[in-house]
């Protein structure tokens, strides 16, 4: 058997949930912090299977969903600037801005760019000498450090055209915010296994040291995912706040280093805004002084300020996993993957679009 | 370098050159040798099949084919597909001033030999130049007409409880090869289109049973589209199970990292048959005769549940739809 089947193995999942299942414990709130988790838990159907009192909750980590209204907005205004590339990660495309979307700008003629890796931009600004080219540096851990290595990367060949827009966050402080608020009950996270290969395990320390919960590092196929809950169930039943690693194939405990240096290199921490739940101290990263000739939002002196959207959108509440998508009137009816109104609808990975896609009564 | 220029297309000497020297060269044959406005073909009455496509593939050049191999596998197949024996193609060519001759000749070789592979002859075309930058090198349509078979009816309204759905091999092969190639994503391992001919394939399928209720091929949209085209057409409700479904290993762990789901990638020689059970041994074991059908395999069921949608039964025993895909395909961040 190959390395993903081994993983997408029918016996050992089937024994994994009748392990869930014969651990005791009352009705827990587990909440998948990752976007791609959220995907996998429905692409693979792991709710149906779950034992009734293990309810699983997703949290704000897609990237593209947590990023404000009034980023797509200023990105739209950039994009149809003079002498402007746009280069930006296919999910960023369609989510609606007041004014249309990237994809809208690109068929009213703006130059966008869907790109794999903010390394692309280098070749695309070499090429295009006389145009600037802007990048939208979106994502967490897993994506700062290849902004981080662009930039030092253009410095090297002495690049003046290439410039990010920043909105890079990263994940431990929102979950410090998520189990601070009152509303929520959660009994334990899965934590990203992306992520943490970045960052290692040490900054989700705190949930076990402050806050007496666990968290089970684990990965994205469904045998990870299932056998990281039977970990955090358990954990959770015998009252053990531990940090788990389930993910050792992938994840060490201090993560990668060098990719933590260059974003060392090449950022400032600095308070974030997360759509849907606002002001996030210390939660975002923004080029430092050194690297300030690349911040798009400098160079082009524009005033950002941050605001999400105001038309009847849930958001908010779906990402702090307070409501399911379900639960929002525009849910299916004014809101759907092709006309999303909000973000959580846009990304492959926000949870209304699992929900849409994967989720029917069957 | 000798490119085509504007005046290939301008309906003077150069054009006549062009179809004398190139596409005279691959395609001729008795039909296209008289030169007519129009192709003189005797066809009494008989039942046929009609059926036209454009090919705009970008890279023109991919692992496993290009652009012209497509334009008349993707005709053949879908005259093919409809219970259809394919007859005669035209073939039109809108160039971008400056693509390069070398290239068009394979392009057009690659055509000649699909058609003499699946036995049509290509029998009217057209070309036209554009201006540089007008189009992106080459875009090639086919039209297509194919007789459609006696005690033949194939229809995608046809699925009823009970039929077993067949595919014959792996899935997402030529999307993620055009993906990857496209984006240089320098994926390790083989990545290759599937693009190919299916007719002798469903002759032999046929052959073997001729009362198959549906036959589509899975073009864009993958197979998702297509079941979910036959679910609503037919009023059915299909489940798939995931750990049936072939999928070569670059294909999955490409699609794992872009975030894409195999099931909504496209193909370019694959089908998507529904048979009743009784008959679906003796067609599986036509099919994999056949080196298209190598490794067909029973992919799911269409079930008595009432409604029409598609489901899939997953490896780890959750259930999980199969919707409609919408929108582009675009690769997550992270
Ligand atoms: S369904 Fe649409 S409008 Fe409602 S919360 Fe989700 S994204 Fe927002």
């Amino acid at each position: 058997m190959k390395f993903v089947d081994e993983f997408r193995s029918n016996e050992y999942s089937k024994l994994l949930v009748e392990n869930l299942k014969s651990i005791t414990c009352n009705k827990i709130n587990i909440m998948e912090v990752c976007g791609s988790h959220t995907m996998a838990i429905f692409r693979y159907g792991i709710r149906d299977i779950l034992p009734p009192n293990v309810n699983l909750i997703s949290g704000p980590g897609c990237p593209v969903c947590v990023t404000p209204q009034s980023y797509i907005d200023t990105a739209l205004e950039l994009s149809s600037r003079k002498d402007v590339i746009m280069a930006s990660f296919g999910d960023m495309m369609k989510i609606p801005g007041r004014k249309g979307s990237l994809l809208k700008k690109k068929a009213e003629g703006a130059d966008i760019r869907i790109v794999y890796s903010p390394m692309d931009c280098l070749i695309i600004a070499q090429e295009n000498p006389s145009k600037q080219i802007i990048f939208l540096a979106v994502g967490f851990e897993t994506t700062a450090p290849m902004t981080a290595v662009t930039a030092i990367e253009a410095r090297k060949k002495g690049l003046s055209n290439l410039f990010f827009f920043t909105a890079h966050k990263i994940v431990p402080p929102v979950m410090e915010a998520l189990v601070n608020d009152p509303d929520l009950n959660l009994d334990g996270f899965l934590l990203p296994g992306n992520v943490c290969a970045i960052i290692g395990t040490e900054p989700f320390q705190f949930l076990s040291k402050n806050f007496m919960i666990p968290g089970v590092v684990t990965g994205f196929e469904p045998v990870d995912i299932l056998q990281g809950l039977v970990t955090l169930v358990s954990l959770i039943s015998q009252k053990d706040p531990r940090i788990s690693n389930d993910y050792k194939r992938i994840v060490r405990t201090d993560g990668n280093p060098k990719a933590r240096q260059y974003m060392d290199e090449a950022f400032n921490l600095v308070d974030s805004n997360w759509r849907g739940i606002g002001k996030v101290p210390k939660s975002g990263l923004e080029f430092n002084r050194e690297f300030e000739e690349f911040d798009a939002i400098k160079h082009f002196g524009i005033s950002y300020e941050a605001y999400d959207g105001g038309s009847g959108c849930r958001c908010g509440e779906i990402l702090k996993g307070k409501i399911k998508p379900t639960q929002c009137p525009l849910f299916k009816k004014l809101c759907t993957p092709e006309n999303p109104v909000g973000s959580c609808m846009v990304s492959s990975e926000g949870t209304c679009a699992a929900y849409f896609r994967y989720y029917k009564e069957l | 370098m000798n490119t085509i220029m504007l005046s290939h297309g301008s309906g003077g000497t150069q054009t006549n050159q062009l179809i004398n020297d190139l596409f005279f060269k691959y395609f001729s044959n008795d039909i296209l040798n008289q030169m007519n406005d129009a192709a003189q073909i005797n066809i009494d009455f008989k039942k046929l099949a009609f059926t036209t496509d454009s090919f705009v593939v970008n890279p023109i050049f991919f692992a496993g084919g290009n652009i012209g191999k497509l334009a008349v596998c993707g005709t053949v197949n879908d005259l093919s597909v409809s219970g259809a024996k394919p007859l005669y193609l035209t073939s039109a060519f809108i160039i971008e001033e400056g693509f390069s001759m070398a290239n068009l000749e394979i392009i057009v070789q690659s055509m000649a030999e699909e058609a003499k592979k699946s036995g049509v002859k290509i029998v009217a075309g057209d070309t036209k130049v554009v201006e540089k930058g007008n189009a992106d090198g080459l875009y090639i349509n086919t039209s297509g007409i194919g007789e459609i078979y006696k005690n033949v009816n194939i229809n995608c309204a046809n699925a009823l409880p009970g039929d077993v759905v067949i595919v014959n091999g792996t899935l997402g092969d030529h999307g993620m090869t055009i993906l990857c190639e496209r984006n240089n994503l320098g994926f390790e391992g083989d990545l290759t289109s599937d693009c190919a001919c299916l007719n002798t394939l469903v002759d032999c399928m046929l052959e073997a049973y001729n009362g198959i209720h549906v036959i589509r091929d899975a073009t864009r949209g993958g197979v998702a589209a297509v079941l979910n085209e036959i679910s609503d057409f037919s009023d059915v409700t299909i489940a798939l199970e995931e750990i049936l479904i072939p999928i070569k290993e670059e294909v999955k762990g490409a699609a794992e990292m872009l975030g894409l789901d195999p099931l909504y990638i496209a193909n370019e020689g694959k089908l998507c048959a529904l048979v009743p059970e009784a008959q679906a041994n003796q067609v599986l074991s036509a099919m994999r005769t056949h080196p298209l059908g190598a490794n067909a395999a029973i992919i799911g069921r269409v079930t008595e549940e009432l409604g029409h949608r598609v489901y899939m039964n997953t490896v780890v025993g959750g259930k999980r739809l199969v919707d409609m895909p919408s929108g582009i395909l675009l690769p997550r961040i992270c």
